[in-house]
């Protein structure tokens, strides 16, 4: 081979290596600009929804928005039961479901980590996480609703305590986790007994955790309808009365935006704005408590 | 010392108890006490943990119980048969069930990619500044609550998506034999394609959540060796950080499936809730098990057809419960590989 074969072979290979390389970056190109529109796809939606919800939900909202009953088609009023139904309902189900979800955390985290007990719980209670919450609302139906014969106030917060517990749980036990195991060890070797230590280092060291937990669980009920529709059902009018069927905001927006009457629409879009803008207040206070944490 | 002041030796006597109870470790008495509230406080925190298992078992126990009557009429005929008539108390879930499916796989088909997509960009492409905040916009859409998505898709896309998809896919289809029975229906943009849509957008987030901390776990050492060999930054995600983190991205899509199949309000407002199986088109009028349970059951009287309702939400429970039993071991299986290979 003389020296000008060897040059034109290499240069040939040098040609194929940089049409390959050049199809390389092509790929790598393409399937970067995918990426980038999907980005922009996924926020799109997040600006188009958060817009209309602003648009319209400020457009319905006025004082008797606050004030009023759910009225009648096609007559001026507002939401008031309804969003007071709301509270009562999440209220209860967070005073019921949180020291529940805690002390089940404390199990998971400070008791028996690699138990079976523990283990079975973790796996049960992840799948009751993202369980179909109208399945939820079916079993209170059928152990509360159907045994008092009635529904109630009462029963739908039940409902939602039964999704505001797996939610602590799991946050909870992160959260406990995390605390560093020498300040368990200082406290015991100061002979402090152990839900002594609990409550008073770990839980205390893992607080803005745990109440992250809690905000987080409360956004996620604040919003939740599915398992409503036959535990509370819905009331037109205003009670403060638990054993009773009671309104609350999802269900009332649900009944009302699917109504063909412009005011019954109108005050569904000031109840999700109402709904939307509670929500993510809370989820940004959760992410503010736990950034200042860790 | 008390002994020293006779005159006040009980008062100073009982101060001193005091202090010395207060100053030193109790002997024996504290302990046993602290022991008991122990106990006790194990046995509540054991209870609590107890109580999650007891609410699963209730939950399949009462939607047995309730569906039996039709468990013992339809045995598992009730999942092929497509009638559905209240007035002849004569149940069958195919149509929901149908429904409930491709609604969930119209929305797999779109949110995968995407999600897939924002995890790339998440992971490898975003300059760092824009990482926390974009994260955190597709975290709080996943926590927008699902009424928001359904009203939203009713009142706002769903007239935009029959004006501009469906009217222009008619005519185009028009008299074509099977693509035009599949677009066919009402122009008003409800039907099985707009709640599959607006699943994707709802289940988008959780699954570009998990994918991008999936993502992350890959060692820093796989990915720079294979950009020292001069891998571009697509051979890099497909050829080394995919396949490293392949059991956590399906556990991640599966998770995303869960919610899509158990999802109600976003479903039960776009979808129509028309029991027909006749046309299969998307943009007709449909139902799903969730959106039947919505609209049904409050207002089912005791009998065949709430039971025949419990024994949809019994089959909902059953899917949902064997996808995310398999998402969560396939996410554990990913842990574990993490503790042993980086």
């Amino acid at each position: 081979m003389t020296t000008a074969e060897r040059l034109l072979s290499i240069k040939a290979l040098d040609e194929t290596r940089a049409a390959k390389f050049a199809g390389r970056k092509r790929v790598n190109q393409i399937a970067l600009t995918l990426s980038l529109a999907a980005m922009a796809f996924g926020v799109f939606w997040l600006v188009w929804i958060l817009w209309e919800t602003l648009r319209q939900g400020i457009g319905g909202l006025a004082i008797a928005t606050f004030t009023e009953m759910t009225p009648p088609p096609n007559e001026a009023g507002g939401i008031a039961n309804a969003i007071f139904g709301s509270v009562v309902m999440v209220a209860m189900a967070t005073f019921v479901g949180t020291p529940i979800g805690i002390m089940a955390g404390i199990y998971l985290a400070e008791y028996n980590p690699k138990g079976w007990l523990s283990n079975v719980t973790r796996f049960v209670n992840d799948i009751l996480l993202s369980a179909p919450s109208i399945v939820i609302g079916l079993f209170v139906y059928a152990v509360v609703v159907a045994y008092f014969k009635s529904f109630s106030g009462l029963a739908g917060g039940l409902a939602l305590a039964l999704i505001v517990i797996p939610v602590v749980i799991r946050t909870t036990e992160n959260m406990l986790q995390l605390v560093p195991p020498g300040l368990r060890e200082a406290a015991y070797a100061l002979g402090t007994p152990k839900w002594k230590v609990i409550l008073s280092i770990t839980l205390r060291a893992a607080r803005s955790g745990v109440v992250t937990g809690v905000l987080l669980a409360v956004a996620r009920i604040a919003g939740e309808t599915a398992p409503l529709l036959f535990t509370a059902l819905n009331n037109q009018f205003w009670t403060s009365d638990v054993t009773q069927p009671m309104a609350s905001l999802p269900v009332t927006i649900f009944k009302f935006a699917m109504s063909p009457y412009e005011n019954w629409q109108q005050l569904a879009w000031a109840g999700v704005f109402l709904i939307t803008v509670a929500v993510l207040a809370l989820n940004i206070l959760a992410r503010v408590l736990t950034r200042n944490k860790l | 010392m008390s002994s020293t002041f006779p005159a006040n030796a009980q008062t100073l006597d009982l101060a001193a108890e005091r202090a010395r109870a207060s100053a030193t470790p109790p002997p024996a008495k504290r302990p046993r006490t602290g022991a008991a509230t122990d106990r006790l406080f194990g046995m509540l925190a054991k209870g609590a943990a107890l109580l999650t298992l007891v609410m699963l078992i209730g939950i399949l126990l009462s939607l047995i119980v309730g569906a039996w009557p039709a468990i013992t009429k339809y045995g598992l005929g009730f999942l092929t048969s497509s009638t559905w008539d209240p007035v002849q108390d004569e149940y069958g879930g195919l149509v929901m069930i149908y429904g409930t499916l491709a609604t969930s796989f119209i929305a797999l088909v779109i949110a995968v990619p995407v999600s897939f997509g924002i995890a790339l960009f998440l992971t490898e492409m975003s300059p760092s500044w824009l990482k926390r905040p974009l994260g955190t916009a597709i975290e709080l859409l996943a926590a927008v609550p699902s009424i928001v998505y359904g009203m939203w898709g009713l009142l706002v896309f769903g007239p935009i998506l029959s004006t501009y998809v469906q009217q222009p896919l008619q005519k185009l289809f028009d008299g074509v034999p099977y693509l035009g029975a599949l677009v066919s229906g009402p122009p008003v943009g409800i039907g099985i394609l707009s709640a599959g849509i607006i699943l994707a957008i709802m289940i988008i987030p959780f699954i570009a959540a998990v994918m991008r901390d999936v993502f992350e776990v890959t060692p820093p050492l796989l990915k720079e060796s294979a950009y020292g060999l001069g891998s571009t930054t697509w051979e890099v995600v497909s050829k080394v950080v995919l396949p490293y983190t392949k059991a956590g991205v399906v556990g991640g899509i599966m998770l995303g499936l869960g919610r899509a199949l158990g999802e109600t309000m976003a479903v039960t407002f776009v979808i129509g809730n028309a029991n027909q199986l006749k046309s299969l088109s998307v943009f007709e009028a449909a139902n799903s098990i969730t959106s039947a349970l919505a609209n049904e059951f409050a207002e089912a009287g005791a009998g065949l057809h709430q039971a025949a309702l419990m024994y949809l939400g019994l089959v909902l429970f059953f899917i949902t419960f064997v996808v995310l039993a398999l998402s969560k071991l396939l996410l554990q299986r990913m842990k574990k590989s993490e503790g042993t290979k980086s």
